[in-house]
């Protein structure tokens, strides 16, 4: 399988203190790492292209590192994740699917072997496409206050033979939450749902 | 602190590559954008202090968050830039008074120099507009490789009666400079200008 090449590495972190209420104690944070790389499969049908996943792997552990290091190093500060992918208009779709292995498990190993499935989406998009990566609580898929989202992008990717691969991760729930269901605090994190 | 922050945003872009030839090292730039409340939004006020004293807040605020994302110390980063975008309810004398009277020298402190003028944008705009920061040379304006921008954009920001203001600075050029002109080694960073 072909080398994955980087041209750019982006890192965006959000530090949300109140969104029109009291201001949190503890200010809410999220961080995405983005990284754009060249699509191997771009402009022509591929039918195998699962050995990919493999070649991403050392790529997905250094951006979930990336990602706990912006939040401070300590991985027990995450508790919501995501992620997300972005395919060059000479690309499909299916391209896209490859990162779902290597990105969730990454962040899944660093975190210490959350429990929950790591939420995602994807699209086919141009130069500055807007991706909301959808973000859950790392051992509880159901915890209310933690279903989030992050949007990010870049100006300049990804190209129509690039990949815009995203890794999102968040220290807690919504700002102001407050529209009941399982709390984190209630959880018995085993199957990753509840 | 005199401003009400809702929340602050660090971006960090890292370029490895420009069509496939390697940026070694690679170029990076960072941006420190905070989402204040607009004090003066859906009136007419004569004094705009307070704004000019969010400003002086500001500078020192998100140059700091800037260059810590970067990793280096003041003193090393190379190019900068500011730029404001002021919600609907507001006046684009808001983001200047913001900006020009007392944001500049509170950057200047925490690179150490400064010598050039800090080259600034300012618009109007609703959630999610893009920012296009102006970059140059931070001791001597006229330095062909740093003549750059970079775009960021805060999803949900700035609503009506918000502004949305940003610090860009960098640790280098442009990726792959070659239009000549003078160079960073060539400068005397004594008038601001070469």
């Amino acid at each position: 399988m072909p080398e994955v090449r980087v041209r750019k590495r982006v890192l965006v972190i959000e530090e949300i203190f109140h969104e029109g209420g009291p201001p949190a104690e503890k200010p809410l944070r999220r961080a995405a790492t983005l990284a754009v790389i060249h699509n191997p499969f771009a402009g022509e049908y591929v039918p195998e292209i699962a050995g990919f996943m493999e070649d991403l792997n050392p790529l997905g552990l250094d951006m979930a590192q990336s990602l706990v290091a912006a939040l401070g190093g300590d991985p027990k500060v995450v508790e919501g994740y995501g992620k997300g992918a972005i395919v060059g208009q000479a690309g499909e779709l299916e391209h896209g699917a490859l990162w779902h292995v290597p990105g969730g498990y990454a962040m899944r190993e660093i975190l210490g072997n959350a429990k929950a499935i790591v939420a995602s989406t994807k699209k086919i998009g141009c130069l500055g496409t807007r991706l909301d990566v959808p973000i859950t609580h790392i051992n509880a898929s159901y915890v209310r206050s933690h279903f989030d989202a992050m949007e990010v992008g870049v100006a300049d990717a990804p190209r129509a033979d690039e990949m815009l691969l995203a890794l999102v991760m968040t220290t807690g729930p919504r700002v102001h939450a407050r529209v009941g269901g399982l709390k984190a605090s209630e959880i018995k994190g085993e199957d990753g749902l509840r | 602190m005199k401003a009400r922050i809702r929340k602050i945003i660090t971006f960090v872009e890292e370029t490895r590559s420009e069509m496939d030839k390697p940026v070694n090292p690679p170029t990076r730039r960072a941006a420190a954008a905070a989402v204040i409340d607009n004090p003066f939004a859906g009136k007419y006020v004569e004094d705009l202090t307070e704004l000019m004293e969010i400003g002086e807040e500001l500078g020192s605020l998100l140059a700091e968050r800037a260059v810590s994302a970067l990793g280096i110390p003041g003193p090393s980063a190379e190019s900068y830039g500011k730029a404001a975008a002021v919600g609907e309810n507001g006046e684009l004398e808001h983001a200047a008074a913001i900006l020009h009277p007392r944001l500049g020298t509170p950057v200047r402190k925490v690179l150490g120099k400064g010598a050039a003028l800090i080259p600034s944008a300012k618009k109007r705009g609703s959630l999610g507009v893009s920012l296009d920061i102006p970059l140059g040379h931070k001791d001597a304006a006229f330095v062909r490789s740093h003549f750059d921008a970079m775009e960021i954009r805060v999803h949900d920001a700035p609503r009506a009666n918000e502004i949305l203001v940003a610090i860009a600075v960098t640790d280098s050029g442009r990726p792959l400079p070659r239009v000549g002109g003078l160079a960073k080694d060539q400068i005397k960073g004594e008038d601001g200008l070469r």
